[in-house]
């Protein structure tokens, strides 16, 4: 259940930020949020309200437990096919 | 954000790869559960079922809830709407149905309903009217504390809640125990535990010795959910694990959860097609009675007896089909009495539940993976 | 107080019913196709459930087509009910080949009470389309109902056009590519987030427009038009529920590849936002051409020169697998699309 979308936060007034969700910018509240906001941080939206800032190095973290997930499989020919294509890519 | 790594096939291919052999290596059938309607919906949309490994069963727990709102509860809605009063609630809701009408039913026969994406816009529907103004409060925990968080910022005077709110942690339990259940691991969502934080899970798996992996949505947090809980269950070490610490941290939003239990508190009650769940219904404290629809308005629910048609409630067997027991074969109501546009529990209310997913597609909506 | 009973007697019409889909087609099939089906009629009929009616006088199709419009709210971001009236009418015949509209009538039911400025406005906005549509109103009505009995106002338009290509839903073949003339899902979101007050800024608006123009530079070119096996516009119910009419009626499967479905990032993240997937979402200046094979390039390269279609782009091959059915290719596996159910709604999980 609950729908959740991540945003960036462009500006903050009072207890609402306007969040921009990739081409569409909508007022969020930031009762429940239990960090201080910023502009340029990324939120976590549900039902119009932030229920997390989402910290930049978190993602690495979570593309980093990825990454451990495909180093127990170095045997397997394929994951390694496809990291190398990752590497490739980015 | 790494959205293209997040949503990269090819990834998602080499996670199916591994977890195939995890699978492989335990050399039996493993079932797991999630809780969670947005995890269902992320693998449909996505497709991800064809990428399980065919010996590992992702089974679909009771995880909407909207779904699992009971029959009285709707009906509580319609009746408060009979009085004139603005119900204010999510799409989803609309067509869950009562013991006589759901509420798309009501608003054909003349009752106010208004569709909200959020909780404060309920506020400024009343904000804007002389109206009784009812938010019709669905959810779990995570939408929850956004009722809590309006209620607690001086609403006007016309505006109550009718709160439905359920709490997750408690069903799982339910389920943990069901005699027959074949569940070796659950899949906990991601943006509940935001909430609520890991350490939720910790006397869950204490007490069950059932691992608890926390992932997020998009289609590789599902894939490498799936993967640390088969290999927590092959390595038979019941641990919970985070795999969302993007959103979910140990002890999750304090701030949330303290408005959360000022606001309500848990009760037992009944969900749809599911037990009689302890702690899994979240009412109003009577601290805020003056805002609590139930108190402000009279609900009669013998009232609408005379109109039932036969309970048939009492014959649906979606508690047993969410724990995999059985299947919605087994059900003497399904494509019968229970139809997608008259349905009886909550696995044909939800858009991915089985009986619907059933009715549609014959039982087989996922296909051989793509070249 | 004590509680007061709805009149619970009787089945009575759900929005469900008119949200496109399979519920409003059961409706529309008992109600009505099986016995107006009934009267002898030599061409397109009511049974045919096509976007419009076509009779044969000589050599040629006389195309006919109707259809009420109402809209909450009146004037919504990209266009009015209006607008969406001509559009709707002009795009139906256009559908089935009559790109060229020899004549409009419109019908309009009023509430009293209703502001003449917002009906001064709706007419400006009629007339303008027309003209891009080159499709004049040659006859009219107007009622007035009673405050509260109408919902505002209720506009009902009927087009007439001539075609010797008559272009049905039902025509396509294996090995048929599905040709989408641009980006979907614009007209309903934006409608739907205005309807229930959900404010965004940003680029959503309706695409709402006449396509006959586009539709026609593919048909007054014979070696192009011989290529089109069908068309559809996507309306309610969106690109799923038109492709899924598509594939029963011409008993082929489709594979629709979702990663190529052209769309904004607005629709995407609104999708998103409010959970409601952008294939259930109504356009209406869209359309859904099947295409064969060898010509794709050509119909392209032409839609690609109009303004409508600039980003017209292949989403879908018809097949023999799944007859009737639409197989969803996610890039990380195959699903069956199911059919829209009503209109779709903002939800929370």
């Amino acid at each position: 259940m609950c729908l959740g979308v991540p945003g960036k936060v462009i500006e903050v007034r009072d207890s609402v930020a306007v969040v921009d969700f990739w081409g569409v910018r909508k007022e969020v509240r930031l009762d429940i949020v239990d960090e201080n906001v910023v502009p340029g941080d990324y939120i976590l939206n549900h039902v119009g309200f932030a229920i997390r800032r989402i910290p930049p190095e978190s993602i690495a973290e979570t593309l980093a437990l990825y990454e451990m997930l495909l180093a127990q499989e170095g045997d397997d020919l394929m994951s390694l096919d496809v990291r190398s294509e990752i590497e490739a890519s980015s | 954000m790494s959205e293209l790594q997040f949503r990269d096939p090819k990834l998602a291919r080499s996670m199916a790869a591994t977890l195939d052999r995890l699978v492989r290596e335990t050399g039996r059938k493993i079932a797991v559960m999630h809780v969670c309607g947005s995890h269902e919906q992320a693998i449909a949309k996505y497709g991800l079922r064809s990428l399980f490994p065919k010996s590992l069963e992702v089974i679909m727990g009771p995880g909407c809830p909207v779904c699992v709102t009971d029959v009285p509860e709707v009906d509580e809605s319609v009746l408060i709407a009979a009085q004139g009063a603005r119900i204010a609630t999510f799409g989803d809701m609309l067509k869950v149905p009562g013991s006589v009408k759901s509420l798309a039913d009501a608003q054909a026969s003349g009752a106010k309903i208004d569709i909200v994406y959020s909780p404060q816009q309920a506020v400024e529907i009343a904000r804007s009217t002389k109206e009784e103004v009812v938010l019709f409060a669905t959810g779990f925990e995570t939408t929850a504390v956004a009722t809590a968080a309006v209620i607690l910022d001086n609403p006007p005077p016309n505006f109550s809640v009718l709160s439905v709110h359920k709490y997750i942690p408690p069903v799982m339990e339910i389920i943990a125990e069901m005699p027959e259940s074949r569940i070796e691991g659950f899949l906990a969502a991601g943006h509940a535990a935001t909430i609520t934080g890991s350490a939720v899970f910790e006397p869950f798996v204490e007490r069950h010795k059932i691992p608890v992996v926390i992932a997020g949505f998009e289609p590789n947090d599902i894939m490498a959910g799936l993967v640390e809980l088969v290999e927590l269950i092959r390595a038979k070490t019941p641990h919970v694990v985070n795999m969302f610490p993007r959103c979910v941290t140990l002890e999750g939003n304090l701030a949330a959860q303290k408005q959360l239990w000022r606001v309500f508190r848990p009760m037992g009650g009944r969900w749809r097609g599911i037990a009689h769940v302890p702690n899994g219904n979240l009412r109003l404290r009577d601290e805020f009675a003056h805002l609590d629809a139930r108190k402000r308005f009279p609900i009669d629910l013998t009232s609408l007896w005379d109109y039932a048609p036969p309970a048939l409630a009492g014959q649906c067997i979606c508690g047993d089909i969410m724990a995999g027991i059985r299947n919605p074969n087994d059900c003497r109501l399904f494509n019968r009495e229970c139809v997608p546009e008259n349905p009886v529990g909550a696995c044909m209310v939800s858009n991915e539940g089985t009986c619907k997913i059933w009715h549609l597609y014959g039982g087989v909506p996922d296909l051989e993976a793509s070249a | 107080m004590t509680a007061i009973l709805l009149p619970f007697t009787g089945g009575r019409v759900t929005l469900k019913q008119g949200g496109g889909g399979r519920a409003m087609r059961a409706l529309i099939e008992r109600l009505f196709v099986r016995d107006f089906a009934t009267m002898p009629f030599d061409g397109v009929g009511v049974d045919a459930m096509d976007d419009g009616a076509a009779i044969r006088i000589g050599d040629d199709w006389l195309v006919i087509t109707t259809d009420s419009h109402v809209i909450h709210p009146i004037v919504f971001p990209g266009g009015d009910i209006g607008r969406l009236s001509i559009s709707g009418t002009v795009n139906d015949l256009a559908m089935m080949g009559a790109t060229r509209v020899l004549g409009l009538t419109c019908s309009i039911i009023l509430e009293e009470g209703f502001s003449l400025d917002s009906l001064e406005a709706i007419q400006r906005s009629m007339i303008a389309t027309c003209r891009e549509a080159n499709a004049p109103v040659v006859t009219g009505d107007t009622k007035v109902m009673g405050r509260g009995e109408i919902d505002g106002l209720v506009i009902n338009t009927c087009g007439i056009g001539l075609t010797r290509t008559l272009v049905r839903d039902n025509g396509l073949h294996t090995g048929d590519r599905i040709i989408v003339t641009g980006n979907i899902a614009e007209h309903g979101l934006a409608v739907m987030a205005a309807r229930h007050g959900i404010e965004f800024e940003g680029d959503l608006v309706s695409d709402v427009a006449p396509m006959n123009g586009m539709i026609d530079s593919i048909l007054s070119d014979a070696a192009l038009a011989d290529a089109v096996t069908a068309m559809k516009d996507p309306t309610r119910g969106g690109v799923a529920s038109a492709l899924h009419e598509m594939a029963s009626k011409s008993n082929v499967g489709i594979v629709l590849q979702e990663r190529s479905l052209p769309m904004t990032d607005a629709v995407r993240s609104v999708g998103e936002l409010l959970g409601i997937d952008p294939l259930h979402v109504a356009n209406e200046g869209k359309a859904l051409l099947g295409v064969r094979a060898d010509a794709v390039d050509q119909i392209l390269a032409r839609l690609h020169e109009h303004p409508l279609g600039r980003n017209a782009t292949v989403i879908g091959t018809c097949g023999e697998e799944r007859r009737g059915a639409i197989i969803l290719d996610t890039g990380f596996g195959r699903r069956l699309l199911a059919e829209p159910e009503g209109e779709p709604l903002p939800r929370i999980c």
